[in-house]
């Protein structure tokens, strides 16, 4: 089983040279420290800034210059600032390559939802509706299951969906899965885990075909 | 040269009134009008309606003219981190409207631009889009979003001269722009204000005719909200 650096380090391996990538709040923000340093990647955060870099060092601090979560970072040589409109014209627009989000559940459909829980939890959607729905590539990064046990991975959302039928890609702390037409398929194993460990955390349709790999970290 | 500069932030704010709509740059705590919200919140006016990305924390940003229930409805894409604002939005003295942040910014761009609406795919098929006009195009699905309608703007840049034009620093940029003109009035207040023909006109972000007043603000607190470093080796 992974803990949350393990799944970042799975979905660094999803990035490509040339890529601009967006990294929601939570796991997908450290997935940064896990990518290759022989290819070229460029980081873009929606509160309008692209060529991110690690955080400052102590007494480096800016207020000025923060990521989307709203901690202080750096910028890297060629990086560029702009306003909110132009920022979610990368988003919309098509011209960032690969986003990685959280989510508290996800369809076997595609659907998602992570922005409300009704009567609990209300923070807002922030930039993730405007993400799920232009961007092409979209990788959730979650536990399987939620901190009361339950599957996260379904046959319907239950919570208010924050996009349809836009995942295409889950890694979880327990497998990697593709939404395919038919449910979720599953393409590899974490290090120690089981198919049967996985169909157990798994209330969608869950699709095996063949042997199925443990994941290479 | 057409001067927009105003002698204080009480000159700036004149006609602000109860009931107003306003805008308010910034994100998080980066780049908001700090001396236009203290001055809102000494003037006392009430029953207002705010578009801002965020809410601001309990003690400071807009979550000031929240502790003095100056507020009575936010449109915002995100306001966590701050108790005294869910206190009243789950009690009910708030109206809340959560709208996805890439739509925020551009129903403020349609009303800098004289656009009346725009389609955004953002939302659709969530309880966002609930009641308003889609429409397909090219075999997806958008939005009609209408632009904003507001009575200030209440932006902030690094600098700015007596023509209004302004300069933003780093990501304190974020809405700022995009809500420059988008109000009956705008109003900017800068950490530097400089003589005409001190700026670079191939470095100005937003040209003096989308700003109404300009003012040289005072005092920035500049908060960091997530103060994070790394070690030096």
């Amino acid at each position: 089983m992974l803990d949350k650096n393990g799944i970042a380090k799975r979905i660094a391996k999803e990035v490509q040279d040339g890529y601009y990538v967006n990294l929601g709040i939570g796991i997908p923000t450290l997935v940064a420290n896990y990518v290759r340093d022989d290819i070229e990647v460029e980081f873009q955060s929606e509160n309008g800034v692209l060529g991110m870099g690690p955080f400052p060092f102590e007494g480096e601090e800016d207020a000025d210059i923060i990521n989307a979560g709203k901690q202080t970072i750096t910028t890297l040589p060629g990086a560029s600032f702009f306003d909110s409109a132009t920022s979610f014209s990368m988003i919309r627009g098509q011209h960032v390559d690969l986003t990685i989000l959280g989510a508290m559940e996800v369809a076997e459909n595609g659907d998602i939802a992570n922005w409300k829980i009704p009567g609990k939890m209300v923070k807002g959607m922030g930039g993730a509706m405007d993400l799920v729905a232009s961007a092409e590539n979209i990788i959730v990064a979650m536990m399987h299951t939620n901190r009361a046990g339950a599957s996260k991975l379904l046959k319907r959302c239950s919570l208010p969906l924050t996009g349809v039928g836009c995942v295409k890609k889950i890694v979880t702390n327990l497998a990697v899965l593709e939404v395919t037409a038919n449910g979720f398929k599953l393409l590899e194993r974490a290090p120690g885990v089981s198919v049967d460990d996985i169909k157990n955390a798994t209330e969608g349709t869950l699709i095996i075909e063949d042997d199925i790999p443990e994941m290479n970290l | 040269m057409i001067s927009k500069k105003v002698a204080n932030v009480q000159e700036a704010l004149k006609g602000v009134a109860d009931n107003m709509t306003f805008m308010f740059g910034g994100f998080g705590l980066s780049g908001i009008p700090e001396n236009s919200i203290a001055e809102l919140v000494r003037l006392g006016v009430k029953g207002l309606k705010c578009i801002s990305n965020n809410a601001g924390v309990d003690d400071f940003g807009l979550g000031l003219l929240l502790q003095g229930k100056q507020i009575d409805k936010m449109t915002s894409s995100y306001v966590g981190e701050n108790d005294e604002f869910e206190r009243q939005m789950l009690s009910g003295e708030l109206e809340v409207e959560l709208i996805p942040q890439g739509t925020l910014a551009e129903r403020c761009r349609a009303a800098q631009a004289g656009f009346p609406a725009v389609y955004t795919p953002a939302g659709y098929g969530t309880e966002v889009a609930e009641g308003k006009e889609t429409r397909e195009f090219d075999g997806k699905m958008y939005v009609l979003e209408y632009a904003f309608k507001a009575d200030f703007a209440f932006v902030k840049a690094w600098k700015g001269d007596e023509a209004g034009n302004l300069i933003f620093k780093g990501t304190a940029r974020n809405f700022n722009p995009n809500m420059c003109g988008a109000a009956k009035i705008t109003v900017a207040e800068v950490e530097e204000l400089v003589p005409v023909g001190t700026l670079d006109p191939n470095q100005i972000h937003i040209p003096g005719i989308f700003v109404k007043r300009i003012f040289q603000g005072e005092r920035y607190e500049k908060r960091i909200e997530q103060r994070t470093v790394r070690q030096r080796d």
